[in-house]
């Protein structure tokens, strides 16, 4: 036995390469877009939202290598998942990466409202939904399709931290309409983390199908126990 | 063990099935007691490294072995219920009913008409030469290239189109089955297609079974694809499956190019 196509393959090893790099970036700008939130920084949520460009910028990159490959070198198999799962994790990271730029909009208007406490649901379903992030681009890395399904089942937990967020703020403007604008704010960033959340597991849904070649999206596959 | 994924035989009895089937050349063991149904008009793709036994295994199918010298085939290759290999069978009639085209168009050094009109002629076919030549030239999809030219030498017919010529020279004796060796390596992409299109429209009404060593066409063109390594079956299943997430590590291997 040879080993064959090794252009080819160092061609996807760059295209992997240049998705983990861009996950990093996302990852670090959720993170500092809820850092500015907490802290109420005006100059962390400008960077964030300057360096959402990078991100799109990868993309792009991205989605070029993605069509070279597919019309250049007719992948298939584990290759052609790898490459289609690539786009659609890049996708997925763009969004993920617009969802920061949201919060620290957010964060950069707050700077100049009244105080207003964090309520702890925020807090948690933050670093809840974060993590999902993280792990499930671990999954991806590691080409682990169990720890990918791990990620799944954490998104309802994000979800009913997010419902409870929404009716807490709810009461809260009935109460106090003098904070309606900061706590629409604070709405505004939970929804955003709820969407990460949901995008973590359209990536961990990706990863599942990278590895095992099975679609498990839309309650499908969950039945051979997926 | 080889993987044989689901063959939808779609209700009917299979167009050809091998049973155990292996292929000595002396002491070389070529094919290794293989089994596997063709579903009828369906496109079958023989795929796996030269020296695979792919060729091998095709040229079963229709006795082509026989003619190669110190070839010895086990096992059974069963057509209409019945052991092609059985000492009853006239291997002439084999080939007329399992008819193959070759990797290179071979056509005879005669006329067009006459190429196609070849094998009725020699079968003593006694109705409308005319209409039988036309009909396979139609559905070899020449006739409107050649109509006006049907007299001229088969030599003058371009690769693509003697390829043709050949695949209408094999379906004037009316077979059930087509065995195709790497039937478009010969030739240029636009002949490629041309063959390819011709292979879609051919599995209405015929069963075909093709070796090629282009993946991508195998993908393109076929319902099924058997993927052979030194001499065995692999995996056999749906085409799609097989290239988009085939059970066996070697297939895997081999269609990503990881080895070859």
């Amino acid at each position: 036995m040879t080993e064959g196509r090794r252009h080819f393959h160092e061609e996807l090893d760059a295209l992997q390469e240049r998705l983990i790099e861009m996950a990093g970036k996302v990852e670090e700008l959720v993170r500092l877009a809820f850092d500015a939130f907490t802290t109420r920084d005006a100059d962390l949520a400008l960077q964030v939202r300057d360096r959402d460009s990078e991100v799109d910028e990868i993309e792009v990159e991205i989605d070029d290598r993605v069509i070279g490959l597919l019309a250049l070198q007719q992948p298939m198999a584990v290759d052609l998942r790898q490459i289609v799962t690539s786009q659609k994790i890049a996708n997925d990271l763009e969004r993920a990466g617009d969802h920061a730029v949201s919060i620290a909009k957010s964060a950069f208007r707050l700077s100049s409202m009244p105080a207003l406490p964090l309520p702890a649901e925020l807090a948690e379903m933050s670093s809840i939904a974060r993590g999902m992030l993280s792990d499930s681009l671990a999954a991806y890395v590691a080409r682990d399709a169990d720890r990918a399904r791990q990620v799944l089942g954490t998104d309802d937990r994000v979800d009913d931290l997010h419902d409870a967020v929404f009716r807490l703020l709810l009461e809260g403007m009935a109460e106090e309409a003098e904070m309606i604008g900061p706590m629409l704010e604070y709405l505004r960033v939970s929804q955003n983390i709820e969407r990460v959340g949901d995008l973590s597991t359209n990536i961990a849904e990706d990863v599942v199908f990278l590895v095992e070649g099975r679609t498990i999206k839309h309650g499908k596959g969950q039945e051979e126990g997926g | 063990m080889a993987r044989v994924h689901d063959i939808d035989m779609r209700g009917k009895a299979p167009a050809l099935e091998a049973r155990d089937l292996s292929v000595f050349y002396g002491e070389v063991e070529a094919v290794r007691r293989i089994s596997l149904s063709i579903p009828s008009n369906r496109v079958v793709a023989l795929i796996g490294p030269s020296g695979c036994g792919k060729s091998t295994l095709l040229r079963c199918f229709n006795r082509m072995n026989d003619m190669v010298r110190g070839a010895r085939v086990d096992g059974e290759v069963l057509f209409h219920g019945q052991d092609l290999y059985d000492a009853r069978i006239d291997p002439v009639e084999v080939r007329r009913r399992i008819g193959m085209v070759f990797q290179k168009p071979n056509p005879f050094p005669k006329s067009i008409f006459d190429n196609t009109a070849f094998g009725p002629r020699v079968n003593g076919f006694r109705g409308n030469l005319d209409g039988l030549v036309e009909d396979s030239l139609r559905r070899a999809a020449l006739w409107e290239e050649v109509r006006d030219r049907l007299g001229e030498s088969a030599y003058a017919l371009s690769g693509g189109q003697q390829q043709r010529l050949c695949i209408a020279r094999t379906l004037a004796v009316t077979p059930e089955i087509i065995l195709m060796d790497e039937p478009a390596s010969a030739l240029d992409p636009i002949a490629t297609s041309k063959i390819e299109d011709l292979i879609q429209e051919l599995k209405k009404e015929y069963t075909i079974v093709i070796v090629t060593h282009n993946m991508q066409q195998a993908a393109r063109i076929s319902d099924y694809t058997a993927f052979l390594y030194m001499g065995e079956l692999v995996e056999y299943g749906p085409t799609d499956l097989i290239f988009t997430n085939p059970e066996k590590a070697r297939t895997e291997a081999y269609i990503t190019g990881r080895f070859g």
